[in-house]
């Protein structure tokens, strides 16, 4: 350890080696581990600092397993055999990231592919531009905006009812079509460009190799391209999960009022609920079940944690 | 299968830039055949165009007697085996070499069968299930050479495949393919800018220049009989006399010089008349040392430098109007018999020295 700190300082320069494990030390220590072990921490209590201040920190303030009961069961007096609203929704919620996610896949592997392998100069440049300026938009106004475009009374019934292809108008944010399709397009440029990078590496040449020995395309992509894209599609695919399952303001804004997104049950507990403890159990068990669902999704398809990082 | 290549009035433009220029000629089937050109000579650009990849702006492409306009890259009776090699990383040995099998709906059993004979063929038996980065360079070489002929192809396209490899490495490759391609019995279409291994392994050459054929024959009369300046100064070392024709007999003629007047032989593919503006060519292992008082084409020179290379002595000469004269002198074992600064005579003999017109000489 010595040995390396020295070896660390003598190639960056003392100066620079101090800032940079201060900085990595301090990011990764105050800014992830820190806070999830306190509500970790808060995960286990029970909700005393709410129901009854002057418990805090007493005989009764124990760790416990309620939060995570409450999940599972629902309050005692819940008549079924499990809390049944609470699961359904926490595992639509992970089922309709996963369709997300596979849509965003669908629509980003061509685009990031053309942008890779065939577009040159300035029209790539210029695609690039055009698929990062609309961000610049901010959430909240593009939220408000798809609300407009695809409300009952929006701008795509109108144009769907003035083609005749419907004969009445569609509420397409009680189906979460709205809800879906924004959250598709909320998180694309993290998959495009993981894509993009995987794919942009890839020597011209293999494709072409594989043209020139009578290769279709679909099985180009099959054979060649796709096996070489694998650790870029695990990041994109990772990252677009996790931060759908995760997403609060889309759900708020254009989800149905009937279907509800587990990110809001949690800020429920948080915010109105006044349970922080129960957000957090709720929170964590989000967490965990996600990051088990991707080491699980990449073991099917064989990728290794390391390459995500390449 | 061989089939055989013809060309008829191939262009290929990029915009404002012609990378290949009207090119016409007959490959025979099952000929080695090499397109020997510098860099940027639209060398690699016709063999696309053979394969598929590149679509020419004039002119027809026939393979086996058939247009291939319109046909696509993996529809043609070619193989291309690309200058990085393009072996598929994430496939073995095996996989890699049977793609094209695996490409025809071919069972398992069958690829790994044609597998483990090209292997056999290709001299890496028992290699299949290696990766592909488990292999050395040559035989990465091997492995794309086995890839390619699984596709069965009539014409073999290669693309500058040895230039990664070192010098023995390339030098048995050479030998290697060559024997390669007698027993599989195809047309192969070779791409180099190397003149070692187009004049070694091929039955004819083309030199490129510029996106044009300056001159097909077989190797020794590419080097031996150059039709034009650029291939004389291209294929293998040559020095340079620009003059202008004095005297011409129908094989020889005489040619004023600054540096002296020379006789040499004419080409028959090029018509020089008297007064024309020519260039005399001399292969530095034509010239000899010789005495002032001999007669036929002597030159007074200074030895500028001279390098080992084992077999040869390589002397950089110049002579009194400053021209620079290269010359090659077999080593016989003595040490080295001159000095810098010292005054040299030499001399070439007609035979060994050819006019050509004037034109465009290659890049040193």
């Amino acid at each position: 350890m010595i040995s390396w700190l020295k070896q660390f300082s003598s190639r960056n320069g003392v100066g620079l080696s101090v800032y940079l494990l201060g900085t990595v030390t301090l990011w990764i220590l105050v800014m992830i581990i820190l806070p999830q072990l306190l509500m970790l921490d808060f995960s286990f209590r029970h909700n005393w600092h709410h129901m009854d201040p002057a418990k805090m920190g007493g005989p009764e303030d124990v760790y416990t397993l309620v939060n995570y009961h409450f999940l599972l069961y629902g309050s005692p007096n819940n008549p079924d055999p499990f809390n049944v609203v609470d699961v359904t929704v926490f595992f639509r919620t992970i089922i309709a990231a996963v369709f997300v996610t596979i849509f965003d896949l669908a629509i980003c592997y061509p685009i990031a592919y053309y942008l890779a392998q065939v577009a040159k100069g300035a029209r790539a440049r210029f695609m690039v531009l055009a698929l990062i300026v609309p961000f610049w938009v901010n959430e909240i106004l593009r939220a408000f905006a798809f609300r407009i475009l695809f409300g009952e009374e929006g701008t795509l019934n109108a144009i769907l009812l003035a083609l005749g292809i419907l004969n009445e108008p569609i509420d397409f944010i009680r189906e979460d079509v709205a809800l879906y399709a924004g959250l598709g397009y909320a998180y694309i440029l993290l998959m495009i460009f993981p894509l993009y990078n995987a794919i942009e590496s890839l020597d011209k040449n293999q494709i072409e190799a594989a043209r020139d020995l009578g290769s279709s395309w679909v099985r180009i992509h099959h054979r060649v391209v796709i096996p070489f894209a694998k650790p870029g599609i695990t990041s994109g695919c990772t990252m677009v999960f996790m931060l759908t399952a995760g997403a609060l303001a889309l759900p708020q804004i254009i989800g149905g009022p009937s279907s509800l997104w587990f990110t809001q049950i949690i800020y429920q507990w948080f915010n109105t609920g006044s349970n922080w403890p129960r957000g957090s159990a709720y929170a964590i068990v989000l967490l965990v079940v996600c990051i088990a669902f991707v080491f699980l999704v990449m073991r099917i398809f064989k990728v290794r944690i390391g390459e995500i990082g390449r | 299968m061989s089939a055989d290549v013809q060309l008829e009035n191939v262009s290929v433009r990029f915009g404002d830039f012609t990378a290949v220029r009207d090119a016409s000629l007959t490959i025979q089937g099952g000929e080695f055949f090499s397109f020997l050109g510098p860099s940027g000579c639209g060398k690699t650009t016709l063999l696309r165009t053979i394969s598929g990849f590149q679509e020419l702006s004039e002119g027809r492409v026939l393979i086996g007697g058939r247009d291939m306009a319109g046909i696509e890259a993996n529809r043609r009776p070619t193989a291309l085996i690309f200058q990085n090699l393009a072996l598929f990383p994430l496939m073995s040995v095996w996989e890699n070499i049977s793609f094209a099998l695996e490409v025809r709906g071919e069972s398992k059993q069958q690829r790994l069968k044609r597998a483990d004979e090209l292997l056999e063929l290709v001299a890496l038996p028992g290699q299949g299930n290696k990766r592909v980065d488990e292999l050395s360079g040559g035989q990465k070489q091997r492995v794309a050479v086995a890839r390619a002929l699984c596709a069965e192809p009539e014409v073999l396209l290669l693309d500058e495949p040895l230039s990664a490899l070192d010098l023995k490495l390339r030098q048995h490759m050479r030998t290697e393919l060559r024997a390669i391609q007698q027993r599989a019995g195809i047309t192969f279409i070779y791409i180099t800018h190397d003149q070692g291994e187009a004049l070694t392994m091929s039955d004819r050459v083309a030199v490129m220049r510029q996106g044009m054929i300056d001159q097909v024959s077989d190797s020794t009369t590419v080097y031996d009989h150059p039709e034009t300046a650029f291939v004389a100064s291209f294929v293998g070392g040559n020095n340079a006399f620009p003059g202008r024709l004095t005297a011409a007999n129908g094989t020889e003629a005489t040619i004023d010089t600054p540096d002296g007047t020379f006789s040499a032989r004419t080409s028959s593919h090029s018509a020089l008349a008297v007064g024309d503006e020519s260039i005399v060519f001399v292969r530095p292992e034509s010239v000899f040392f010789a005495q002032e008082s001999e007669q036929g084409n002597l030159v007074e020179v200074t030895l500028v430098s001279q390098e080992f290379e084992g077999h040869f002595w390589h002397l950089v000469l110049e002579t009194q109007g400053g021209r620079a004269v290269r010359m090659s002198v077999m080593n016989d074992g003595a040490p080295a018999r001159y000095q810098p600064g010292e005054k040299l005579t030499i001399g070439f003999s007609t035979t060994n020295a050819i006019v050509l017109p004037k034109g465009e000489l290659a890049a040193e």
